[in-house]
């Protein structure tokens, strides 16, 4: 018989980086609807971005980006055998999941307040492009933070297992996996700022 | 029979008995058999509804079902078939069953992950049901197109939340089919060894995979709009209906080929191994289906050229469709060219096969009557498009399953069934499927309109022809069934290698043990070569002589 | 595909992290700048950076078999074509 797969962490990863392509084309559904309205109402998209705080996409950016960094630390960590640095490394990256979730909460309770959110008043009265905007901009960025919670959870897991003892220098694939996980959340994020924020 | 335990009487994990032996089972053939009983059921309920169908348009007028009910039924019966049968029949059944064991190893890469596949699809079935029994099953066809499915006040999102999570069942099994081609193969098979069968189901696995998820951000549009009234897809709101067309189509004109290339798996296996001689082409059948793997995502288009897209896209799209018949026209010929001069023993799963080559090509050939935008503006959306389809998706991928049926059941169960009613039975379905569906394409191209539950009188004829094909067929596949089920009254009689197959599950007993092989099974430097089979039944002959 | 045993130092890593948040200042900048039909092109194109550089040493691409490279570009040539052929209708309505 070939590799038993319990012992195959190749095999493990090969499935985990299988389940990405799926998060990387169900995200790209958003963005053929994103590039088709781009193009149909440039001028609204325009406005719209600039009704955007790009502050808080900008931080939200650099947190997410040294979220990406301590779980790459903590793989590194792990390898060398310091599980402490490890388990503060992926502890850090959850918190700045945290974070951002915070940040996201104040960002949209801000829109709401202003009177922006799907199907209200201000949005049906304005153009119809501002609409659409705003509309991609809550699916996407909606899905996006449904994305970083499972992050989180599957981090969290991950961190259980490295206290456990499960995870081993030799034996990495759960926490690799869900390494691969949050930077593919970081992935998409990495594209979704300059899209919605900075776009003129 | 020797002595050897089957996996039916060797429960895996070994602490569970009876039904828990069953429902928390992490072997791929049990799985595989467990995947067959709920498919089956939903055959079978589908099969009845599109009966019911056919009779309401037997005869003019309203007959057994209203304008309302009828726009259910013919939703639900194109629901079920394609979520919950087609897509996962072939895959799921013996994909799971044979897989493993064609390339020499003991299960899937991921067992638990096989179950909880199993469980996804039982769940999106339990919902699909709940949505019939709240609020009236949806009226919009299996397609789901906005603007309707946003606005009927029939229960969409139930439905839709079925399609998503089937969806995901199909999606996880084929991660983990390309999974476990790579990483579990027998350390000796290498890429130009697979079987053909599994070798269909790696292309399958990549469209599975690939595809599946822009019907899944799809359908999430579809609630999503329904309860937060985006306009995403409302022009009024700034949105294109159209664009929901091109993402459906996205995803379900790449999962045709989901449905059909597990089929022409299917049928390269069986041809070779009754005409007793090495496949033609094995390497062009393995990269036609990688190649209608591909071509296939390049040509959704083609179901919207009077959709009021472009001129340019109905050209492009046009063009690129005559592309893809190409690699399924080499598979066709390469079948052909195996049974030229071949030691012909004729079988019901190669009866049924020879049936699934000639229904295939009318069902390929009059896609491309509608693959041409001329023509096609002039049937889109008649019984014709209807006709087409069935002869490719029942007439191809339907008889393939019929087929894998056919040719496995004696490995999977261990009895052999009575070929007899076997043979009478194809040619019931054979007969009745042409009675029911050439006269589709003839009112078709008369201009009959598809979805009605009424018809003008001109029409009456070739309606009244289908309804007594659909009588016939569903006789015919009754039969079938019964014939099948039957066995299990029986002892087990089947031995190892009935039809003198070379692939791996012919090295292994029927039913196979636990782990597949008692020892490492010994991989052919080429699947398909018969020299010794064929000499083997010499020798036999000479002895009888 | 071996598994690789690869490991990236922190210095390496912490490198990265600061070239990733270089450039994101650098594309904030670059939206200051009216390119026209540009701007959203040089913003893809910064992006594509920034997750070039995640995914060959955050997610150890880098490091990994053909089955992994080969499978990830062809997922972002669907991913492509989904997008680039639906402009087939949408540029010639």
């Amino acid at each position: 018989m070939s590799m038993s797969p319990h012992n195959d962490e190749s095999g493990k990863k090969l499935g985990m980086w299988l389940f990405l392509y799926t998060e990387i084309i169900l995200f790209g559904g958003l963005f053929v609807l994103y590039a088709v309205y781009l193009v149909v109402h440039p001028q609204d998209f325009i406005e719209g971005g600039k009704q955007l705080d790009r502050i808080f996409g900008l931080v939200n950016t650099v947190i997410l980006l040294i979220s990406s960094f301590a779980v790459a630390a903590s793989i590194t960590a792990v390898q060398k055998g310091q599980k402490g640095i490890a388990l503060a490394a992926i502890g850090s990256a959850v918190g700045c999941g945290l974070i951002f979730l915070v940040n996201k909460y104040f960002e949209w309770g801000h829109k709401f307040e202003i009177g922006i959110y799907p199907n209200s008043e201000r949005l049906l009265d304005g153009p119809v492009g501002q609409n659409v905007f705003f509309g991609l901009y809550y699916v996407v960025t909606g899905l996006h933070g449904i994305h970083i919670i499972i992050g989180m959870i599957v981090l969290i897991v991950a961190m259980a297992f490295v206290q456990a003892g499960k995870i081993t220098p030799t034996r990495f694939a759960l926490l690799e996996n869900a390494g691969l996980y949050w930077h593919l959340v970081d992935l998409i994020w990495i594209f979704i700022f300059p899209l919605f924020y900075l776009i003129i | 029979m020797e002595a050897v335990k089957s996996f039916f009487e060797t429960p895996a994990p070994s602490r569970f008995t009876g039904i828990w032996a069953w429902l928390l089972t992490t072997d791929h053939k049990r799985i595989g058999l467990m995947y067959m009983f709920a498919i089956l059921f939903w055959f079978c309920l589908a099969i009845l509804l599109g009966g019911l169908i056919r009779l309401e348009l037997m005869f003019p007028g309203e007959n057994v079902l209203t304008a309302e009910l009828y726009n259910s039924v013919f939703t639900l019966h194109g629901v079920i078939m394609i979520f919950l049968f087609i897509i996962p029949a072939l895959p799921a059944i013996f994909g799971n069953f044979f897989l493993p064991i064609q390339i020499g190893t003991d299960d899937v890469f991921f067992p638990k992950l096989n179950l909880l596949s199993w469980y996804l699809y039982m769940l999106g079935g339990v919902v699909a049901i709940a949505a019939l029994f709240s609020d009236g099953f949806p009226d919009t066809g299996w397609t789901f197109y906005v603007p309707f499915s946003v606005s009927t006040q029939t229960n969409v999102s139930t439905a839709v939340f079925a399609a998503f999570i089937l969806g995901f069942a199909s999606m996880l099994t084929g991660l983990n089919f390309i999974t476990t081609i790579h990483r579990m193969r027998s350390p000796k098979m290498g890429w130009m060894q697979i079987p053909l069968f599994t070798w269909s189901l790696y292309a399958t696995s990549w469209v599975q995979l690939l595809a599946t998820p822009v019907v899944t951000i799809t359908l999430v549009l579809v609630v999503v709009e329904r309860y937060l009234n985006i306009g995403l897809f409302d022009p009024a709101k700034g949105g294109d209906p159209i664009l929901y067309q091109h993402l459906f189509w996205m995803y379900s004109h790449p999962a045709v080929y989901i449905m059909i290339l597990p089929g022409m798996g299917v049928i390269s296996e069986i041809i070779p191994v009754f005409a007793r001689k090495s496949i033609f082409g094995y390497k062009a059948i393995v990269v036609s289906s990688m190649a209608i793997a591909v071509a296939g995502s390049l040509v959704w288009a083609h179901h919207m050229y009077t959709s009021g897209m472009s001129d340019t896209a109905v050209f492009v799209f046009s063009l690129l469709t005559f592309v893809v018949a190409i690699p399924s026209a080499i598979k066709v010929f390469s079948w052909v060219s195996t049974l030229y001069k071949g030691a012909i023993q004729m079988t019901p799963p190669l009866f049924l096969s020879l049936c699934f080559i000639y229904l295939f090509s009318v069902g390929g050939l009059t896609g491309l009557v509608l693959g041409a935008a001329g023509t096609d503006v002039h049937v889109h959306d008649t019984h014709f498009v209807v006709s087409h389809f069935h002869f490719t998706m029942f007439g191809g991928t339907g008889f393939a399953f019929f087929a894998a049926l056919h040719y496995w059941w004696p490995k999977m169960f261990g009895r052999m069934y009575d070929f007899k009613k076997a043979y009478i039975a194809s040619i019931l379905v054979t007969g009745g499927f042409m009675f029911h569906y050439v006269p589709m394409f003839i009112v078709g191209l008369q201009g009959m309109p598809r979805r009605y539950y009424d018809y003008l009188p001109q029409y009456a004829q070739g309606n009244f022809l289908a309804g007594f094909g659909a009588l016939l067929m569903i006789v015919g596949i009754a039969l079938m069934f019964v014939n099948l089920a039957v066995t299990f009254r029986q002892e087990r009689n089947a031995p190892a290698d009935p039809w003198g197959g070379v692939t791996l599950e012919w090295k292994t007993a029927s039913p196979p043990t636990l782990h597949n092989f008692d020892h490492e099974p010994a991989v052919p430097d080429y699947p398909y070569d018969f020299t010794e089979v064929v000499a083997a039944r010499a020798g036999k002959t000479k002895q009888n002589a | 595909m071996e598994h690789n045993a690869h490991i990236f130092s922190y210095k390496t890593l912490f490198l990265v992290l600061l070239a990733l948040l270089a450039l994101t200042g650098v594309t904030v900048g670059a939206s200051y700048i009216d390119l026209g039909k540009l701007n959203v092109w040089v913003a893809l194109g910064i992006a594509s950076c920034k997750a070039s550089l995640v995914l060959l040493i955050f997610m150890h691409m880098k490091y990994e078999g053909r089955t992994l490279v080969i499978s990830f570009l062809s997922t972002i040539c669907f991913l492509a074509i989904m997008i680039g052929f639906t402009f087939w209708d949408i540029s010639f309505r």
